[in-house]
């Protein structure tokens, strides 16, 4: 009876929530100006990129798949869409499409070598990232993008809520949440990911057509990586070569702390946003501290690993 | 007696071969099910009874020979052709999403989408529908799960493959086909699982039942097929035949000729 009774508090629900609570008191005990709505708004501005990057990862990870090129994926793209519009002057809203266009050509290409050739998606994704981010610097020849129409950054334009800047990014970054979560929760196609992440075999013996759910899953991260690249660009003003390195574990770091399994078909969507506010909120919060971001990046290495050391543990305690 | 049970084959496999390479699994076997009733097969390794089984549920496709269902020549390419001919198989190693809900189990692949045209185009989960229905269908084949919403993780090894039967038994139009489904399971499961079998058979839903396990065919099987060597040795009646002597035959240690007259089905 004790152990079906501590079964059902959802500690993969509250456990990130937990967790942001937790790290946001002992930073605003460190910091005064941490809880300002100043800086409240900027850690906001700051997670969007990571969020969305972490929606496309979620969906990979729910599958029992990774993605460790979901950051350089993003560079490519924001070079790309930048570059379309300021080098050959096309208009910037077609080059924005041609920028998403190759994100989740990539993410198909993934897609591909998961199912067709049955590559593991770790290998597959260690190779890709370093292939994009191969390409992006050839492409850019290692040079920033600036100078870019005010179409392309509008979404970092913000406005007033109350006493707090919020940005367009960030709205859109929590109405994507909000769909993903919908799609994942109420829609047919959104249960057969969590079956296939949970056990291929049985949804493929029901019917289900596994490899054409992975293959939607890997080119729809894809597009999700292409959205993060015109927030990125959007919040910096530049196409940058360089964008996406921290961002790349940080996007893991956000699913997993948000509570979704490795070994896929468990977690919620939208722990990975409290994930990814999590990351945001050590990165500032270590910033108005003075650390300095090689410590920050230790740092978000050693929690990645706690919080995956949590979730084996977790289920170990559940058999 | 004869006559009724001849014009009620349900499924019935004539002369069917399957090799590979130089292996021939199938050596021109015949199979029969006639309506509402337990056909167990079993055999030694080697006899076929998998590669039998594989052709039955659209696995594989056999080299030679015909398969009729309700008297109409089928082929199946694939188990999910099997299964839209109303063929429904229960696997071995419990084919079920662990983290998912019963009632998600039981729809999984088939899940019932919102009426209307919204629903259909944006492929809405009708929850409430599928809830409902779980729970009827669990109540009519007396499996006492209280919560349909529960993780299937959270049932015993016994309760999940009940899921599982009951699952194939809720979408099956004509056939069940049952694949070792107590070989995991302790004796008290065991025989949660069988009389599930029995209660599908009396829903009025054919039962191919395939089994390592002597006792537990004797228990609800009301014929056996006795595949060996790649086709088919016998079909006796379990209540008739001691299960000596069905071993006997199945290994080769008494032929069919030996058998008393009464012990065939």
């Amino acid at each position: 009876m004790t152990t079906s009774q501590k079964r059902n508090i959802p500690w993969g629900v509250l456990g990130p929530w937990i967790a942001l609570g937790v790290t946001c008191l002992f930073f605003a005990t460190q910091s005064d100006r941490f809880l300002s709505g100043g800086n409240l708004s900027l850690v906001l501005q700051q997670v969007m990129v990571v969020g969305v990057l972490a929606i496309g990862q979620s969906l990979i990870i729910l599958t029992a798949g990774i993605d460790l090129s979901c950051g350089m994926v993003m560079a490519l793209g924001g070079v790309v869409m930048t570059k379309f519009a300021v080098n050959y002057g096309i208009d910037p809203y077609a080059a924005i499409l041609c920028g998403l266009a190759v994100t989740t050509g990539f993410g198909l290409i993934n897609g591909l070598l998961v199912t067709r050739i049955k590559l593991p998606p770790f290998i597959v994704t260690l190779g890709t990232l370093n292939i994009a981010f191969a390409i992006t610097q050839i492409y850019s020849e290692s040079q920033t993008v600036t100078n870019l129409p005010s179409a392309m950054t509008a979404l970092g334009d913000t406005f007033n809520l109350g006493s707090t800047e919020v940005s367009l990014g960030t709205v859109t970054m929590l109405l994507l949440y909000a769909l993903a979560w919908f799609v994942l929760r109420d829609t047919a196609p959104g249960r057969h990911l969590y079956a296939v992440g949970n056990n291929p075999e049985a949804a493929r013996l029901t019917g289900i057509n596994v490899d054409r759910v992975l293959l939607f899953v890997y080119a729809l991260a894809g597009l999700f990586y292409g959205i993060a690249a015109l927030l990125s660009v959007a919040r910096t003003g530049v196409g940058d070569p360089n964008a996406g390195q921290t961002e790349n574990l940080d996007a893991i770091t956000a699913v997993v702390l948000g509570g979704t399994s490795l070994f896929g078909g468990r977690g919620i969507i939208l722990g990975s946003l409290v994930g990814a506010v999590i990351v945001g909120v050590f990165r500032n919060g270590l910033t108005l501290m003075g650390v300095a971001s090689v410590y920050q990046t230790l740092i978000t290495g050693i929690l990645v690993i706690l919080a995956v050391a949590a979730d084996q543990m977790s289920r170990k305690g559940a058999r | 007696m004869n006559t009724s049970s001849h014009s009620n084959l349900i499924m019935q496999a004539k002369g069917i071969v399957k090799r590979y390479g130089q292996v021939t699994a199938l050596d021109g076997t015949d199979f029969e099910l006639r309506a509402g009733e337990i056909m167990a097969i079993i055999g030694d390794n080697g006899a076929g009874k998998s590669s039998l089984i594989k052709a039955l549920s659209g696995a594989t496709v056999p080299d030679e020979g015909e398969l009729l269902l309700d008297g109409k020549p089928v082929r199946f390419k694939s188990p999910i052709d099997a299964r839209r001919a109303g063929i429904e198989t229960v696997y071995q190693d419990l084919a079920v999403a662990p983290a998912m809900s019963i009632a998600e189990n039981l729809f999984l692949g088939r899940e019932l989408l919102k009426p209307g045209f919204i629903g259909q185009l944006l492929r809405l989960l009708d929850k409430k529908e599928m809830l409902a229905q779980a729970i009827a269908r669990m109540q009519e084949l007396k499996v006492g799960i209280r919560s349909m919403t529960q993780a299937v993780e959270t049932l015993s090894g016994g309760q999940r493959q009940c899921v599982a039967v009951a699952r194939a038994a809720a979408f099956a139009q004509h056939v069940v086909i049952m694949d070792e489904p107590t070989a995991a399971l302790g004796v008290k499961e065991g025989n949660m699982v069988l009389e599930l079998i029995r209660r599908v058979r009396d829903k009025g839903l054919p039962v191919i039942l395939i089994s390592h396990n002597m006792p537990h065919v004797f228990e609800v099987a009301d014929r056996i097929h006795i595949q060996r060597l790649g086709k088919r040795a016998a079909v006796v009646n379990p209540k008739t035949i001691s299960m000596s002597d069905t071993v006997a035959v199945m290994t080769g240690a008494k032929t069919v000729d030996e058998l008393p007259a009464d012990a065939h089905a």
